[in-house]
């Protein structure tokens, strides 16, 4: 697996390459768009729910641009990769190349794009008065589950946007109801416990919850917590593996 | 098998499906399915094609289009898997199918270069090395730097040509590109291809003109419809290629 990663390095960097030229090109602000966008959702999220949910909640700022930072992240990556297959079937159809690479290259951007906003979310954390500490050393963790997450589910979501074109449309009516149950501005505490528990059920709210207690509770996540984010990073890649594996000649056919 | 086969088509069948999902969507997909109305065709493009090569054979390949031929392509070049069958091959093989598609608009020649070469398996060494090579065997050092939309097809072509041909390979499979670029272009690629094929290379060609197949070619392979009509020399073929082709004209006309 390694070696093959390695044999297929400066395939993965030139097609990165070209992710990334292509999405900022003629663009002035180019990179700093895809800081701009959580902070204007930010910023709009703040002006809008403070009144109704933060008063009780403590580092507000910091709690919304955590649930934002880690959403948006995952929709960037997995809706980039939903469409990474079909976008290169001029590619795959004529090459024989890896097909999982091109979900690859486009995850390996919306990483780079996540890391320059997480950035941005440790100065808007510091300037709403979190104290820093060795713990947040420990968000590598589940920022290398979120990682493995999204490409599990772009390799999922980008076979089954070969199979079916409709895939596009539910999936953009998904992730906007998922980031209602996402608990991005709201606290899960008014929840009975019952309900409470069925978040779990959401991994972005998983990832979303761990960043909180590291950032803003200042807490390591229980054990059992910590268990969360690799299940779910390991369950989507073994299906979207076990869907490539399987699917990986059929492709051809139907692009 | 012996030693001097270097390729080996066995039985290969590819199939495509006509009217299932993937043309009708996910919607008349389930609503058909729920009325008992769903139906998908099948669609065999290449039928139970069996042939070998031997190490230096030349194959021309031909037949009417839609054929199969490209199809039949893919799979030796194991861009496609056969839907039954098998496709062995002894060796590296490199296609060149239809030169200048997969190259992204955007992007300029020089980051179009690398990254075709990095799709073909080079390494960033080989290319670091051998870029200006291939810019100077295309004649594009002035356009280096130029979005590729600005290219012409045949400058797409050319540079296409160039970073596909700079490797030896023991298959070489050419889909219609001895007509790559102008003239000057023409003799340089044509030349190169022969010094590929003088150092050993079995190739693959297809072509419609049968001139160019009755020039090069040792062994030829005519399909129709997904079948193979005949598979063996040169000269038989060609004249029963011809003849069939006159046959058809005669009765087109006729229908007139």
């Amino acid at each position: 697996m390694f070696r093959r990663l390695k044999e297929y390095q400066f395939l993965l960097e030139e097609l990165t390459k070209r992710d990334f030229r292509k999405k900022y090109k003629r663009t002035v602000l180019g990179v700093f768009w895809s800081v701009l966008s959580p902070l204007l959702t930010l910023f709009v999220m703040k002006l809008v729910f403070t009144n109704f949910f933060g008063r009780n909640t403590e580092f507000y700022t910091t709690y919304l641009f955590a649930g934002n930072l880690i959403f948006s992240y995952f929709r960037e990556s997995t809706t980039l990769g939903m469409s990474a297959l079909m976008n290169n079937a001029d590619i795959f159809s004529k090459i024989n190349i890896p097909k999982y690479m091109f979900v690859l290259s486009s995850n390996v951007s919306s990483l780079i794009n996540f890391m320059v906003t997480l950035v941005v979310f440790f100065v808007f954390a510091a300037i709403d008065g979190i104290t820093f500490s060795w713990r947040f050393l420990v968000l590598i963790y589940p920022t290398v589950c979120l990682l493995i997450f999204n490409v599990g589910v772009g390799l999922i979501l980008s076979a089954m946007y070969v199979f079916f074109r409709d895939t596009q449309y539910l999936y953009s009516v998904f992730t906007l109801l998922l980031m209602y149950m996402s608990a991005i501005f709201y606290q899960v505490t008014s929840f009975p416990v019952n309900v409470q528990r069925l978040f779990l059920l959401n991994p972005v709210y998983v990832f979303i919850k761990y960043f909180r207690v590291i950032v803003i509770d200042g807490n390591i996540p229980s054990i059992a917590f910590n268990l969360l984010p690799l299940f779910w990073a390991a369950a989507a890649m073994l299906i979207g593996g076990l869907i490539y594996k399987k699917n990986n000649q059929r492709f051809m056919y139907y692009v | 098998m012996s030693d001097q086969v270097i390729l080996s088509v066995d039985h290969v069948s590819i199939m495509y499906k006509v009217g299932d999902f993937k043309d009708i969507g996910l919607k008349e997909f389930v609503m058909r399915k729920l009325t008992h109305t769903y139906m998908s065709r099948e669609f065999w493009a290449v039928n139970d094609v069996t042939f070998q090569l031997e190490k230096g054979d030349m194959l021309g390949i031909i037949g009417s289009n839609g054929a199969g031929k490209s199809t039949l392509l893919k799979a030796i070049s194991n861009v496609m898997v056969p839907t039954k069958g098998r496709v062995k091959a002894n060796g590296k093989v490199v296609a060149l199918l239809e030169l200048a598609s997969g190259f992204d608009g955007e992007l300029t020649v020089q980051e179009n270069a690398y990254l075709r070469g990095a799709m073909l398996g080079y390494t960033r060494a080989f290319m670091d090395q051998k870029y200006d090579e291939i810019i100077a065997f295309a004649e594009l050092q002035e356009f280096q730097d130029r979005p590729f939309r600005q290219l012409s097809s045949g400058m797409k072509s050319r540079i296409a040509f160039s970073i596909a041909s700079l490797v030896q390979p023991d298959i070489l499979i050419l889909d219609e590109v001895l007509s790559v670029g102008d003239g000057a272009f023409k003799v340089k690629s044509e030349a190169k291809m022969r010094e590929i094929i003088q150092n050993g290379a079995t190739t693959i060609l297809v072509s419609h003109s049968l001139d160019q197949i009755q020039q090069l070619c040792n062994k030829v392979l005519w399909m129709e419809t997904g079948k193979l009509i005949e598979f063996g020399e040169t000269e038989g073929i060609c004249k029963n290629y011809i003849k069939f082709l006159s046959t058809k004209q005669n009765i087109q006309r006729q229908k007139q």
